[in-house]
């Protein structure tokens, strides 16, 4: 009843071509947007904002970027916290050596910059698939982490590599307080997630799925392999640069390489398999769950059943659920939870009828 | 010349121990087409449980039957879990649910064994062979010698075992071709399950070697990440290629930490391996002694 697209005609062809189709689809997302833009900074206290929302969307971002070049393109790659290194650098380099650099501007430089050198690893793509990828951008994981450690040039000489981020300020406004880190968060994210979106549904993105499925018959309508493999390279790692400069400028303040280890690589690939690969929708969802789960095990289980697991369990448990979950999910619904929103979507077209 | 000689040997025989970590990755990689990322949490798994079973006071041959004997558990509850339900999967599928379960794998041994490091006694020193350091002044460490001693024979036995058991052919059979294994009634659910037992007894014999050498601890996950690159270079599904692979690796490493670390800073040893597999897939992307894949259009 609520969920039928009956009797909504596209006129012209902007109509047709529109992000969201459906006009429930768009109300839902004005709702969830002015939700997040007004109710969420007026209600959220400063340690949910600090400590959830604001890395929930930072790592929706960098998901998005891995989403483009796994789920989309089809490279796997475990280097994606080795980007968003690069990013959070760059970005920091282009405050500190340029005067008045506008930060949004160095936002995108820290981007292009990763980008830049995500072109450079995405190249053995061009002969290697599969495994032997994962293992080239394992390469880039561990070269790009020892680079910014080791050459004291890119952190300004600061002892093992550690910045901090200068002040964000637009146009003489200073970011300092939760709230407006998190506005200047959530917009940059919002620009950028509907840009991924369109972008998934344009020619660029149809030749994504196309090589991803099948790279011969890909070549053979001629889509060519090479510009579109490392597009999609540089895409993804801009994708994860902005999300590492936000990470520096509005998360966290101080960072250093290694906290951009490969653990955090896993983390964003752990985030499209639970979400759903190959969907903007599931980069969202599986950020959220993945920054929900730990704190969830932290501060529930022990509540729970805290006199019945010892305690060399109940510490360990992130990894095992972690583990546990990444099996199941590929077992059960490969789509992830994306794929769960469609389903529960299908059944609301029907609803309250049967067929 | 000499330092040259020493440093190679040195990284000849650490090879050899990357070679080791190789070798659980192609058997699996062999039978079932699954590149099995958890293989450095079983090495883990299975030093750790070896240990912990030894501190409790039982006898050392005692507790590495104990052991093998839930690595062939733990082989066949993978089988059943994981691997079954996932047949027939994409190949990088599988890859991804490996990671979950070295994840699992490593939260669970931790869980049960506990997190603190243990040392572990082989009863080998590390320390120069004397007779060597007379004649030809080269350290060459006892306990090296003895890694590849025990590499040596993990690979005779393999060997023989895939030659020459009625088991080890229908291994290579399926290694061949699941389909045509299957036609003429070898048990494929059996056959992974042995594998991955024997790939858990691999595990076993390189915890070991690995735990005697630097201590029972969490870094013991990470040799699996040392272990890619000998893969690339050696083919996935070569188990000689996973010897040399890991020699060449474990020598390029210590002499370019000797001779390039220093005009770049130091420290090389994390990516130096990685850029160089990279760069030898660029010339041949199968590796030394891998197969050949030819796509046809």
């Amino acid at each position: 009843m609520l969920y039928r697209e009956a009797g909504q005609f596209k006129a012209t062809y902007v109509e047709d071509q529109q992000i969201f189709p459906i006009r429930q689809d768009r109300i839902v997302i004005a709702a969830i947007l002015l939700f997040f833009y007004v109710v969420v900074p007026l209600v959220a206290d400063q340690y949910w904002l600090q400590a959830i929302v604001i890395p929930t969307l930072i790592f929706s971002l960098a998901a998005i970027g891995l989403n483009i070049l796994t789920g989309y393109a089809g490279q796997l790659s475990l280097g994606s916290a080795a980007f968003m290194a690069v990013g959070a650098f760059g970005a920091y380099n282009f405050m500190l050596r340029i005067d008045g650099m506008p930060i949004l501007l160095a936002f995108v430089m820290g981007g292009l910059c990763a980008a830049g050198i995500g072109i450079l690893f995405g190249l053995p793509s061009l002969r290697i698939k599969g495994f032997y990828l994962a293992v080239a951008t394992l390469a880039a994981q561990f070269f790009i982490i020892w680079a910014l450690t080791k050459f004291g040039w890119f952190s300004d000489y600061s002892s093992s590599g550690v910045i901090t981020a200068q002040k964000v300020e637009i146009l003489g406004y200073a970011f300092t307080s939760p709230e407006s880190k998190y506005l200047l968060t959530l917009a940059v994210v919002t620009i950028l997630a509907l840009a991924a979106k369109n972008m998934a549904r344009s020619s660029t993105g149809r030749a994504w799925m196309a090589v991803r499925d099948m790279d011969v018959a890909a070549e053979v309508i001629g889509i060519r392999l090479m510009h579109t493999k490392l597009q999609a390279f540089a895409v993804s790692s801009f994708y994860c640069g902005v999300a590492g400069a936000l990470y520096a400028y509005t998360y966290l303040g101080t960072v250093e390489p290694e906290g951009f280890n490969l653990d955090l690589s896993f983390r964003i690939l752990f985030m499209i398999i639970i979400g759903g690969v190959g969907t903007i929708l599931g980069s969202f969802l599986g950020a959220t769950f993945i920054v929900l789960l730990p704190i969830f095990l932290d501060n529930v289980v022990p509540h729970l059943f805290g006199d019945l697991l010892p305690a060399t369990i109940t510490s360990n448990l992130q990894l095992i659920v972690f583990g546990a979950l990444i099996i199941f999910f590929l077992i059960v619904e490969p789509h992830g939870l994306a794929r769960l929103w469609q389903i529960g979507k299908e059944k609301l077209r029907l609803w309250p009828f049967p067929h | 010349m000499q330092f040259f000689f020493e440093v190679l040997i040195a990284g000849l025989l650490s090879g050899v121990m990357y070679s080791l970590v190789a070798l659980g990755f192609v058997l699996i990689y062999k039978a079932s087409g699954v590149f099995n990322f958890a293989q450095g949490a079983m090495v883990f798994f299975a030093a750790l449980t070896f240990v912990s079973i030894e501190k409790m006071g039982v006898n050392f041959w005692l507790a590495m039957l104990i052991t093998l004997a839930s690595m062939v558990v733990l082989g066949i509850l993978i089988e059943r879990i994981v691997l079954r339900p996932l047949v027939n999967q994409a190949q990088i599928t599988l890859f991804m649910a490996t990671i979950g379960l070295a994840f699992f794998l490593e939260g669970l041994s931790q869980g049960i064994w506990g997190a603190q490091p243990h040392g572990l006694e082989l009863g080998i020193q590390d320390e120069p062979i004397e007779a060597i350091m007379d004649k030809l002044g080269i350290g060459v460490s006892k306990f090296d010698v003895f890694a590849a001693l025990v590499a040596g024979i993990l690979v005779t036995v393999l060997a023989v075992f895939f030659q020459k058991t009625r088991v080890g052919r229908a291994l290579r059979a399926v290694a061949d071709d699941h389909q045509a294994a299957l036609s003429i009634g070898i048990p494929l659910k059996h056959i992974w399950a042995i594998v991955w037992s024997v790939a858990g007894f691999v595990a076993l014999v390189a915890g070991l070697l690995w735990g005697a050498r630097n201590g029972v601890q969490f870094a013991l996950t990470f040799t699996a990440l040392k272990a890619l690159p000998v893969l690339i270079i050696g083919g996935f599904e070569s188990v000689p290629g996973a010897i040399i692979g890991g020699l060449i690796i474990g020598a390029a490493e210590k002499l370019g930490e000797v001779y390039i670390g220093p005009a770049v800073g130091g420290g090389i040893e994390s990516w130096f391996p990685y850029v160089m597999a990279l760069l030898f897939l660029l010339v041949r992307p199968e590796g030394l002694f891998g197969e050949k894949h030819i796509d046809r259009v």
